[in-house]
Parts: C-alpha cells; structure tokens; sequence
C-alpha cells in the first residue's frame, strides 16, 4: 500500500488548519504556505500521475480495512488525469488570486483554498459512494465561503441561492445513495459494480431509481440544461479566482457521471441499460444551445464566461452522454482543455471587471487594453473551439467520436450552430469592449469608478503570469494533443473495462 | 412501523420542498432541515426497520440483528446536515443584512453601466 496516494487529501487538509490557526495574521506567510503547498500537491499529483499511467489501479484501504468494509481511495488513470488537471489549475488561479490583491478582501481565503482543494482531490480519489458524498460536501462548504467571500449584497444573494441549490442536491445525493444502499447493501463502487450485475433484470426497480437520482445529482453539479439555474449567477458573482476555480467543480459532476456509469451502471449492465441514454444527450444538446444563447445575450463579462462554462459542458456531457469508448476519450480531451479555457476566460473576465466594471459597454480604452484584448481574444478562440488553440481539436474528436451515433445529425448540427453563436457572442462582447472603445474621444469623463481599484498604479504582473499560465497550459495541449490523445484514449479503454478496477479493489473478492 | 416512517419521511419530505419554493430565506432554511431530518430517517430505514435487536451478527446461529452501517450514514448526515444548516444561516443573514431583503430569487438587475452592486 502506498501512501502517497492519500497525500493529495491530507496535504491541504494539513495546511488549511495550519493557516487558519498559526499564520493567519500575517499575509506574506499565509501566501507563502497556500503556494508552497499547491506546488508540493502538484509535485504530488504528477508522480501519482506517472505512478497510474501504466494502467495499474492502486488501491489505499484507510485504516487498513478491507475493501467491502472499509473505505478505499483509488488511482487510476481517469482519477490520476483529474487530480493533475486540479492542481495544475489550482497554481494559476492562486497566483491570480495573490497578484490582483483578491485574497486580501475577505477572511481566510487561502485555507477555504486550501479546503476546496482537498474536497475537490478527495471526489476524484474516493472509491466509495458514501464518501464521494462526504468529499462532495467539503468541497461544497469550502466553495460556500469562496463563494461570498469579500461580500456585498448580489453576491451573497447568489451565495444565498448556490448553497441552497447545493444543499438541496446533496440531500437529493443522500436519498439516492439509502435507495442504492437498501437494494445492494453496499457502497463500495467496485462491490456495487458486482452487486448491479448480479442483479436480475426483472427486480431491479428501487436500483433504476437510485441510478436516476444519482445521475441527477450528478447533472446537477455539472450543470445540465434544466438543473443549470444555479450556475450563471453564482459564477457570474464569485470572486474571479473562486469562478475560475469551479470549472473544475462542473467537471466533478462529469467525471462522477463518467465513472459511475461506466463501473456500476455500465453499458452492459442489464439492470440500467436504457435508463440515462434517452434524455441525458438531448439535455446536453440543449444545455450547449442555453450556454451559446447565454453568451450572445449577456450584458455582464462575467455571465459571458459563465454561460461560456455552461456551453462548455454541454459539449462535454454530449460526448459523455453517448457512453462509447471512443466518445468518452474525445469527452477526457475536452474536459481537459475546457476546465483551462473556462478558467482563462474568467480570469481575462476579472482584469476588465477591474478596469471598468462588470458591464459590456462602449468605453474608453483601459489600462494595459492590448495585452487584455489579446489574452480575451485567445479565450474566447479555446472556449469556442476555433483553431488553432486545442478547443477545435477537441471539438473535432467530439464530433468524430459522434459520428456514428443515432442522432449523429443533431449531435453535429447543434455543435456546430452552438459554436458559431458562442463565437458571434464573444465577438460581440469583445469588439465591444476592447474596440469601438478606440474611436470615444480620450477626455470623456468617466463613468464609473466602482471599486476605486487603479490597476493602471501598482504593477500587477501576477495576474497577467498567470493568465499566460494558463494559455500556455492550453497551447501545450493543442501541441502535444498526440500524446493527450492517447492517454485519453487509454483511460476510455480503462473505463470500459471495469474488471480490472473491481479485481484491484475486491481482490480475490471479485469472482 | 413501515407506515409510519414512510409517512413521517414523505410528510417531511413534502413539507420542506414547500417551504423551499416559499423563497424567503427563513421558510427555505426551514424547509431545508425538514428535507434534512426526512433523509435522516429515510436513510435509517434503509437497513431495513428492526427495533430492539443489537447491531452484532451471530456466527453461530440465526439471529436478527440491525444494520449499523445506515446509523454510521446518518450520523455522517446529521452532522454535515447540521455544519451545512449554520453555513445557510450565516450567509442568508450576510445577504439579509447586506441587502435588506430576505429574499432568495435574484432582484433584477439595475440597468447601465457602473452599476456594480
């Protein structure tokens, strides 16, 4: 057993604490701490990574019990990509939140950080329903206090409404899980696998409920079409860090979909085929239309990149929803890419809403204008999906992995019109925002000063290192999308061959 | 017993969901700890109800036991439901007092532009 594989949980829930009580009072250190620490945990995540990449699943029993009884946490290739991606993500966004002077309008920013993050590793690494639930809400009363952190009165009313959405979700998660619990009396994912197939077909009644409510929950948290409701105001009103940092939280949803379906509730399980394929790829269709709508109609930069997040998803859940291999590996591709541009795209969000206030209008040139424009114009092509930055290959391999599908017509039809709306909504925002304002004459008075905050003064380099991070991050995808491919690949294969992860996790158990 | 804890969790169930669409902050925190002691009980029938038998399998006969697992589960529950319950209150009072409106839909949004807040 080895024990670097609880690291990723236990580094974060060391620091938060160590934050919170010891250097609390003194800025530099807790900056120094939060940092320090996201790199050790994105050192961690990589040899994790490396660790899973041959194909093994590693299994570590807390405490020492075994699997049907005790809780396990595994590493497989899908868990170790998503712990990577999360601490990748997390170092940026830090930065962001450091250089731009948003950790210092609030309490405790960086242990709620701190605590996000392990939620967020906890999700990813968990081998059990139960305790998926329990890491779900850390992550959740950590994203709670990011949420309305530094306060003001939309933004706790948004606050007000996430955590009442979220709540409402977890107790829906609890239902599912007594229901899931009554029938199988278990909830181990890899006993539950074992126990769903076993089931006989003709008795399977309360465990197609749970797998429903399940799935709910789930959708919920990605934020397909009908259950989004909560998502564009609260991203829209989070701090930009805090924003950019839930597009990894949509991504648990996915990923939890991802891995329940495919281990407990997978294609060739009798018991709940048929349940999820009929209306889970029409809401994901309509949830990219929603998404690209939301884009083109927003008057706030903020709900631009929100609506842009949720059009991501539906792409993502489209792929998803189709529950093929090679579907799935395309959906691993985007996900990747999508979680970074979502991310970008807030934060390129934050440098305007800094500069001249939340709303898309005609304004005179801002501070430092070229580089922003720029870095919104690269966001804007990776949300897309336009060439050439890894958002077009990553729709591409969507729409080929459809290609076959039964609604192959519409899959391709509404990507393809969804992409070209979002596309008309951020060149709208864009040329908004960065270009009629050249023709204003420059003495105009100003109309807002909201926040006071004069970035044009203090050198804020921080924010923009870290939106390049980010590019970066993306342009390395795009350039290295043979290899990224590949591993996606190999996790599909991964994923549509749960014997292995049940044989791993049981041990001799499983036959 | 079966009659009564369904009931008692559908009751819970319908009266919490109804207090929730009441979209004021009071009733929807109400409402969200009925919906909280509802899968409470719910998740404590899951083991199947049996009263006055010890969590403890035999090995060497046939007994009747209780299922400690559930009771593991809802104590978890509770107590996140109850760590959850004082975040909402917080935050609802923060929006009250910030705001002065207890409301939990979205006023709309001030038209033009610098409206921050």
């Amino acid at each position: 057993m080895n024990h670097l594989l609880i690291a990723p949980v236990l580094l974060p829930a060391i620091v938060a604490p160590f934050i919170i009580m010891v250097v609390r009072h003194h800025m530099d250190l807790t900056r120094i701490f939060s940092v320090a620490s996201t790199v050790l945990l994105a050192a961690v995540t990589l040899a994790l990574w490396a660790m899973a990449a041959d194909g093994t699943v590693h299994v570590y029993e807390l405490g020492d019990w075994p699997a049907p009884f005790g809780i396990v946490l595994v590493l497989d290739r899908l868990s170790a990509m998503m712990i990577v991606l999360t601490s990748i993500l997390a170092l940026p966004i830090l930065l962001y939140a450091i250089g731009s002077g948003w950790d210092e309008r609030g309490a405790n920013f960086h242990a709620l950080f701190q605590f996000q993050l392990m939620g967020i590793m906890g999700a990813f690494l968990t081998g059990d329903a139960f305790n998926l639930f329990v890491f779900f809400e850390v992550l959740l009363i950590a994203s709670y206090g990011l949420m309305i952190h530094s306060g003001g009165g939309r933004r706790f009313q948004a606050g007000v409404q996430y955590v009442v959405y979220n709540l409402l979700g977890s107790t829906l998660f609890l239902f599912a899980l007594g229901t899931l619990y009554s029938v199988t009396g278990t909830l181990n994912m890899a006993d539950l696998a074992v126990k769903a197939a076993e089931m006989p077909a003709d008795d399977t009644a309360l465990l197609r409920v749970g797998a429903v409510m399940l799935l709910l929950v789930f959708a919920i948290k990605a934020a397909l079409l009908p259950l989004h409701f909560w998502l564009p105001s609260a991203y829209a009103n989070a701090p930009a860090p805090v924003a950019a940092l839930f597009a990894i939280m949509t991504k648990v949803g996915a990923y939890a979909i991802l891995r329940m379906f495919t281990l407990v509730f997978g294609p060739d399980v009798a018991a709940t085929t048929g349940l999820s394929e009929a209306w889970l790829l029409p809401a994901a269709l309509l949830t990219l239309i929603a998404g690209a709508i939301g884009v083109l109609g927003s008057k706030k930069i903020g709900r631009v990149a929100a609506f842009g997040a949720i059009a991501s998803m539906g792409t993502l859940l489209i792929a998803i929803s189709l529950f093929t291999e090679t579907a799935a590996a395309a959906a691993l591709y985007y996900l990747v890419h999508s979680t970074l541009a979502a991310a970008l795209l807030f934060l390129v969000a934050d440098l305007v809403v800094e500069r001249q206030g939340p709303w898309i209008f005609v304004n005179k040139p801002m501070a430092q204008t070229g580089l922003i424009s720029a870095l919104f114009f690269a966001a804007a092509i990776a949300l897309t999906g336009m060439p050439p930055l890894s958002g077009f290959l990553g729709k591409l391999l969507v729409l080929d992995a459809t290609r076959g599908a039964d609604l192959a017509a519409w899959i391709w039809g509404v990507i393809l019109v969804g992409s070209l709306i979002t596309i008309i909504g951020m060149a709208r925002a864009g040329s908004i925002l960065f270009w009629k304002g050249h023709g204003l004459p420059q003495d105009e008075e100003e109309p807002d000063e909201t926040d006071g905050t004069e970035t044009g003064a203090k050198p804020a380099h921080l924010p923009f290192v870290a939106c390049f991070a980010l590019l970066g991050g993306l342009v390395a995808l795009t350039v290295f999308a043979g290899p990224a491919t590949n591993y996606a690949e190999q996790t599909a294969a991964q994923l549509y061959a749960p014997a292995d992860y049940i044989q791993a996790v049981l041990g001799k158990e499983a036959q | 017993m079966e009659l009564l804890v369904a009931s008692a969790v559908g009751i819970l169930t319908a009266a919490g969901i109804y207090l929730i669409l009441r979209r004021r902050s009071f009733p929807v925190i109400l409402g969200l700890s009925l919906l909280t002691y509802a899968v409470n009980v719910f998740l404590f029938a899951t083991g199947r109800l049996v009263s006055g038998a010890p969590p403890i399998l035999n090995k060497y006969e046939e007994v009747v036991y209780t299922d400690p697992l559930p009771q593991a589960l809802v104590l978890t529950a509770i107590v996140i439901s109850f760590g959850m319950t004082a975040v909402v209150v917080m935050v609802a009072l923060g929006a009250y007092l910030s705001s002065q409106n207890d409301r939990t839909n979205m006023p709309a949004e001030p038209e033009g532009a610098g409206d921050d807040e």
